[in-house]
């Protein structure tokens, strides 16, 4: 009975998401509309002038190329300056625990892994950086980061749309100021009345009932967890993330950190129904990663709640699940529910320890992040998802023998070879990374667990590095310089490659004449198409990674217990 | 070269917008509103500082009831778990010295009672909670350290229940530092 009732509560977390989509969508295409008047153009307008003015921004319509050139260079200048603030950390203020300025390999992973919304931790927040970093290094990036691919989709929906890409600054300065940034200072005070903490002041000290002194980290945790969520970064203030009782302290926290973990991977595929004029492809195009979001939820929910075999066989009751790695005020049902949430939105938070989840469990996370397309993170995985579209369409077109098209603009020989290299991107890294670390003595070195478990190890590694997600089977030793610089590589190629060739993607779209749309027309908004885009990525997906899969989380589940 | 100067003069701006302002400011608000929380939910007994509402700690006596496993031992200048796989072997034996542990300290209550909650690490190795009934199945081996009836027990577990929030969200939990400092005053009185 105690499930029933846990159901009901995950329901009304996504009907309350699922409430603040459209509205979201709108606002969003409202805030990127230049000519609009509308998404708080008024209210915002003076703080958005300011910005734009210290940057000396001509608002200008970029080309593709200037545009991809504005932000990949935007990017890793920021990449280069955050280096250096880690770099020097112990020597600047703002310091009160004293502590060290960081390794180099280490802070190269670490400022790539923020600045490409991946926010995977080779440190731990408590002890690895001070407040200035964790400032104008970590929340900075965990804004500008999610800013970039967010206006990267913009900018090739715009394209789709047959209209000009935009600005790269402007859009930047408009997502910051407009949606960022505000969402985030309300939710900042909902999470604090919850229980997180939000102080300057160092870490704290008691004596337990016991008599022995207790050493209490705080901090300013409030502020970082809100767009930690919202903008799908991910990374934790402190080791365990947001299953540190300071970083998600309630059920009532938790629901809100599903909520932001989701709203804009959600509102997107709205924003992307009025941008391009058609809001019926938008909705086919939810509710399809709809229906690959709840069957993974159920799997791994089902895994959890039933427990480990080898505990379970001990004869101990057993009946809350597979409690290792998991706190009680979740237990398995939320527990499930936030892995799924975090690996779909790529977003990496995690409130239970992935290392732990059953084999099947982990094996549900893991496909989240290979598919890559149920929601995705925001922008990187709308930009995702009308790839996966594209592919679909491209497909139908080879079996039915004619020129694909996809919003009356044809698909040709340039666009598709754009396309295939940027889904070949994925695999390649993912795969040829994890080969790497295994015919090297690296990886054995590093995995925490022996046998197949010890190969999902590393390969969630690369998967998260690749997919910019940031969560990982944490029992890995990856805080050396070959996981710091291979995982820094996969993160910034894996993130920069693939917007660079969308945007030309975009670019070239936006040039090409409408074809009137006819009654032999492969049309991409009904439910027809909802399956062939569902089935285009389970085949890509399952084709690419299945036989890693089967050395690892499946070999580890069929020989358990 | 142009767009290297905007895009430098941009990060700095954000730096400081969103890297400190936004922080500072939240924390400026949140110190004046919510100065509880804002701090760490600390609990204090008798003027002293005993430790977080939200933090959980080691309990080795055994007149005390105990939490979670937590392979860091409630060190909160830290967080982490061993990160065991289902199928690791060294989690295996440590859930057997638990369980031998157990059945030592206390003799009057059957395996098939324990819940599996308290033979696992948490997630956070700071877990403040336990489930009802890992704190139920503690309390035949406290009546008998500190001569308190069962019943009188069972009353302050229950007392220390909370959960689901909004009665829907989350697993009903009991706070195992504040079962364990109404207790004291249980023995003080």
């Amino acid at each position: 009975m105690f499930v029933s009732l846990t159901i009901v509560s995950v329901a009304i977390t996504l009907l309350i998401a699922l409430a603040l989509a459209k509205p979201t969508g709108n606002y969003l295409a409202n805030v990127f509309d230049y000519e609009s008047r509308r998404g708080g153009a008024r209210f915002f307008a003076p703080i958005e002038k300011l910005l734009l003015g210290i940057g000396g921004v001509e608002a200008r319509d970029q080309s593709w190329k200037q545009y991809a050139k504005a932000l990949v260079l935007a990017n890793t200048l920021m990449i280069l300056l955050v280096y250096l603030v880690f770099r020097f950390q112990g020597a600047l203020p703002l310091n009160p625990n004293h502590i060290e300025s960081m390794e180099p390999t280490l802070a190269f992973n670490t400022a790539i892994s923020f600045m490409t919304n991946t926010n995977l931790q080779h440190y731990s927040g408590e002890s690895g950086l001070s407040i200035l970093s964790q400032s104008i290094g970590i929340v900075f990036m965990m804004f500008v980061a999610p800013a970039s691919a967010f206006v990267a989709a913009i900018a090739f929906m715009r394209g789709l749309a047959g209209k000009s890409l935009g600005n790269y600054f402007v859009d930047l300065v408009r997502s910051i100021v407009r949606v960022l940034l505000p969402i985030s200072l309300v939710c900042a005070f909902f999470f604090i009345a919850q229980g997180v903490p939000q102080t300057m002041d160092a870490t704290h000290t008691v004596t337990t009932l016991e008599g022995a002194q207790q050493s209490i980290a705080v901090g300013p945790v409030g502020s970082f967890l809100s767009i930690k969520e919202l903008g799908n970064n991910g990374g934790g203030f402190f080791g365990v993330n947001s299953a540190h009782p300071f970083e998600n302290p309630t059920a009532l926290s938790n629901a809100l950190q599903m909520i932001l973990m989701l709203l804009l991977p959600i509102s997107l595929p709205f924003t992307y129904g009025r941008i391009v004029g058609n809001a019926k492809q938008g909705r086919v195009l939810f509710v399809a990663m709809a229906m690959l979001f709840l069957v993974g939820l159920g799997i791994t929910w089902g895994m959890e709640n039933a427990g480990n075999p080898v505990i379970n066989a001990m004869g101990v009751q057993h009946d809350a699940g597979s409690m290792e790695g998991k706190d009680v005020r979740f237990g398995t049902a939320l527990s499930a529910f936030y892995a799924t949430v975090t690996t779909a939105s790529e977003t990496g938070a995690v409130n239970t320890m992935h290392d732990s989840l059953t084999p099947l469990g982990g094996l549900m996370a893991l496909s989240n992040m290979l598919l890559n397309t149920v929601f995705g993170g925001v922008g990187a995985g709308i930009l995702n998802v009308l790839l996966y579209a594209m592919v679909a369409v491209f497909l139908s077109g080879l079996m039915v023998g004619r020129t694909p098209e996809f919003l009356g603009k044809k698909l040709e020989p340039r666009e598709m070879k754009l396309i295939a290299a940027t889904l070949l991107i994925h695999p390649f890294l993912i795969l040829g990374a994890t080969a790497i670390a295994f015919a090297t003595h690296y990886g054995f070195d590093a995995i925490s667990n022996p046998g197949f478990h010890g190969i999902t190890q590393a390969l969630y590694e690369y998967t998260s590095s690749a997919a910019n997600n940031g969560s990982g089977f944490e029992g890995l030793g990856d805080n050396t310089p070959f996981w710091n610089l291979s995982t820094g590589i996969v993160m910034y190629l894996g993130r920069y490659l693939s917007i660079i060739l969308l945007l030309a993607v975009a670019g070239s779209l936006a040039s090409k004449r409408h074809v009137p749309e006819t009654v032999g027309t492969f049309r991409t908004d009904n439910a027809l198409f909802a399956g062939v885009w569902v089935g285009t990525v389970l085949i890509v997906g399952a084709l690419t990674f299945f036989p890693a899969l089967v050395l690892g989380p499946i070999a580890e589940f069929l020989t358990l217990g | 070269m142009k767009t290297f100067i905007t895009s430098l003069r941009l990060s700095l701006a954000f730096m400081l917008l969103c890297g400190l302002a936004y922080p500072f400011a939240v924390t400026g608000v949140a110190q004046a509103v919510l100065p509880d929380q804002a701090n760490g939910s600390i609990i204090s007994n008798q003027g002293k500082e005993v430790g977080s509402k939200l933090i959980g700690q080691d309990f080795h006596d055994p007149k005390y009831f105990q939490g979670r496993v937590s392979s860091i031992k409630s060190d909160a200048a830290g967080s982490g778990t061993p990160n065991y796989a289902p199928s690791n072997e060294d989690m295996k034996k440590r859930v057997e010295e638990s369980i031998s542990t157990w059945k030592q300290t206390n003799p009057d209550v059957p395996l098939n009672q324990v819940p599996v909650d308290l033979i696992t690490n948490s997630g956070s190795g700071l877990d403040p909670h336990i489930s009802p009934e890992a704190a139920f199945a503690q309390i035949p081996r406290i009546a008998k350290a500190i001569g308190l009836s069962s019943d009188r027990l069972h009353q302050l577990v229950e007392k220390n229940t909370q959960g689901p929030e909004l009665g829907l969200f989350g697993e009903k939990r009991v706070n195992v530092l504040e079962l364990n400092l109404d207790l004291n005053r249980e023995l003080q009185r």
